[in-house]
């Protein structure tokens, strides 16, 4: 999934760009939709977007196949200065960007084999090849039975399995997701995230995923950016930025999938049914185990409970934040923590009004 | 039953009807196809459209607005010299089809426009973002998307036309209307008049049937 760090040249570059939607009334301001945004993505690489309603998602992913022509700065897609192209080397370029969309988008009026003939047609693909792609797009996606029946047949998970198998009908070399899991259940979503790894690990397609839904980030991405306002405000790999949030945004973002220190009212719910000391301790490193901690814990003669939080695992690593009471003689506590912090970042609950 | 001369009228009825449907299917060809080229204009010179201009939408759109209301009992009459100056007669079965043929585009453009709209943008925007040209996209996604809306958008217009060509009589441009009008009305003969109604009736209700039925089988797939 991830790229080596040999010195290869980004697929997506954008440096500092900027897009300005001119105000539709009258009296209505212009809007900036993004603000100087500057991201690379490597090839092979899935790239997730996150942000907020309004936050500029959509639009950051329609400057790159300039479906929106972007209002500053630069966009290249391998190797191709994408601001500023006509409309006819447009087309040539979008002809390796496919692209999904969370209400789909096929052609109702076509059975699903004219949906995916429709750009091998665009592309001048000859038609005594396109019963061949088809036919291997349909099996791909897991629908070979599906061929002649029209769109408003199929159930939604199918439909965007149609949608994926469309943007892949000429080979792209990157794949455009905006939000194409948000109208799905949460096991079609699973499905469709499972197809798109498999386009990735098979075809080495980079794909930029948008979504409001960090389990999408989690099952799928490499690298993430978190985007606020039209700007990107946290950005990198997905295990470091689940790991360590800094923005709020981007720790209200990471608090969907991954406990943190437990809120309030937890906290006084907690308090009431456990005694000790509340501490919670931060595993992100995957060479510390919880079990290193534990014995630290026992050799102290400290007794403990895990009272919060959980574990996840993301690209392999394992990580989370675990709240404990601790149990013990005041001293044998003290020093019992003071080892623990060798191992891992610990945060008192008990002094932390005090800080 | 009363005195009627309808079985000495068959022949007018005959060439009453045939002009009827002459008048009526010329109209829906021609009519037709340019109120499809105007309604695509509209279409796709409005805001957002693919070739969105405001000065062509602008210009389309006054045009438009400027001869639709306009009852089609004047307008027959309005557009005589501009019939005389095109097909070189403003009088007859020719003259009223050439006025029937511009208010139907009129009338037919605005209806295609509004059919057109109904086309989800998102669709346009897949094809666009798989390297569609607008041309292409035009012709292969947004007439294809409205077929369902746009036959029964025609089946409406067909009726409306129909409707219409009852009024070529001012231009003595004859058909069922007429026939209704002077061998019926004007002489009190009532099998005649209605033979001339169940006729048209007849020519509706068959276009209206044929429409709804292309209709449903096209919008139920
Ligand atoms: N065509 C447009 N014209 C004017 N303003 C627009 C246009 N498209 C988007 N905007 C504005 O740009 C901002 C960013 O919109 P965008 O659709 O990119 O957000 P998003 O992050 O994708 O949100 P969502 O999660 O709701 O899809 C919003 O304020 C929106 O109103
Ligand atoms: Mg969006």
């Amino acid at each position: 999934m991830t790229s080596p760090a040999t010195a290869q040249a980004p697929l997506i570059r954008l440096e500092e760009v900027t897009k300005v939607y001119p105000g539709r009334g009258r009296q209505s301001s212009p809007v900036t939709a993004v603000d100087g945004v500057s991201l690379e993505v490597m090839p092979g690489e899935i790239q997730a977007i996150v942000g907020y309603s309004g936050a500029g998602k959509s639009t950051l992913v329609r400057l790159i196949n300039a479906l929106e022509p972007a209002t500053s700065g630069s966009i290249t897609v391998d190797g191709t200065e994408v601001v500023g192209l006509s409309e006819r080397q447009l087309r040539h370029l979008r002809l390796r960007i496919g692209m999904i969309f969370q209400q789909f988008n096929l052609f109702d009026s076509r059975t699903v084999w004219g949906n995916l003939a429709y750009p091998l047609h665009v592309a001048g693909v000859p038609k005594s090849e396109h019963q061949q792609r088809i036919s291997e797009l349909l099996h791909f996606v897991g629908l070979p039975d599906k061929a002649h029946v029209y769109p408003g047949h199929l159930s939604g998970g199918q439909k965007q399995r149609v949608g994926i198998a469309r943007a892949l009908a000429t080979n792209p070399t990157l794949l455009l997701a905006d939000e194409a899991t948000s109208a799905l259940d949460p096991e079609t979503t699973g499905e469709v995230l499972e197809l798109l790894n498999r386009v990735n690990a098979e075809f080495g397609t980079t794909i930029v995923v948008i979504t409001h839904e960090m389990e999408v980030v989690r099952e799928l991405a490499d690298k993430v950016a978190v985007m606020e306002a039209g700007r990107i405000v946290e950005s990198g790999p997905v295990f470091e930025v689940f790991s360590k949030p800094v923005q709020p945004v981007t720790r209200r973002f990471v608090g969907t999938v991954v406990d943190d220190l437990p809120p309030g009212p937890v906290l006084e719910a907690l308090r009431a049914r456990h005694t000790g000391r509340f501490v919670t301790l931060a595993f992100h490193d995957p060479e510390v185990r919880q079990s290193d901690v534990y014995a630290v814990l026992a050799r102290h003669g400290v007794g403990f409970e895990l009272i919060y939080g959980g574990i996840e695992e993301i690209q392999g690593v394992t990580f989370g934040n675990l709240t404990l009471a601790l149990v013990g003689a005041d001293d044998a506590v003290e020093q019992a923590l003071a080892d623990v912090r060798g191992l891992v970042p610990v945060t008192d609950l008990d002094r932390l009004e005090e800080d | 039953m009363e005195d009627t001369r309808l079985p000495e009228l068959w022949p007018e009825l005959w060439e009453a009807t045939t002009q009827t449907l002459v008048m009526v299917s010329v109209t829906m060809l021609v009519g037709g196809l340019l109120g499809l080229v105007l309604g695509m204009a509209l279409y796709l010179t409005r805001r957002d459209g693919l070739y969105s201009n405001r000065w062509v939408f602008g210009v389309l759109n006054v045009v438009v607005n400027f001869f639709r209301p306009i009852p089609f009992v004047i307008f027959i009459a309005a557009v005589q010299p501009l019939s005389r100056a095109v097909i070189g007669i403003g009088i007859g079965t020719q003259a009223a089809t050439f006025a029937l043929i511009l208010a139907a585009m009129f009338g037919i453009g605005r209806l295609v426009e509004q059919n057109l709209v109904t086309v989800r943008p998102g669709v346009l925007e897949a094809a666009r973002a798989m390297g569609a040209s607008r041309m292409r996209i035009a012709l292969t996604v947004v007439l294809p998307e409205a077929l369902g809306p746009l036959i029964l958008g025609y089946t409406f217009a067909f009726v409306a036309v129909v409707d219409m060509s009852a009024v070529a009589g001012v231009i003595a441009g004859g058909g069922l209307g007429t026939f209704a009008q002077q061998y019926g009305y004007r002489q009190f003969d009532y099998v005649v008049t209605w033979t001339a109604v169940i006729l048209l009736v007849i020519l509706v209700q068959v276009v209206q049937f044929l429409g709804n039925f292309l209709a449903g089988k096209v919008l139920r797939r």
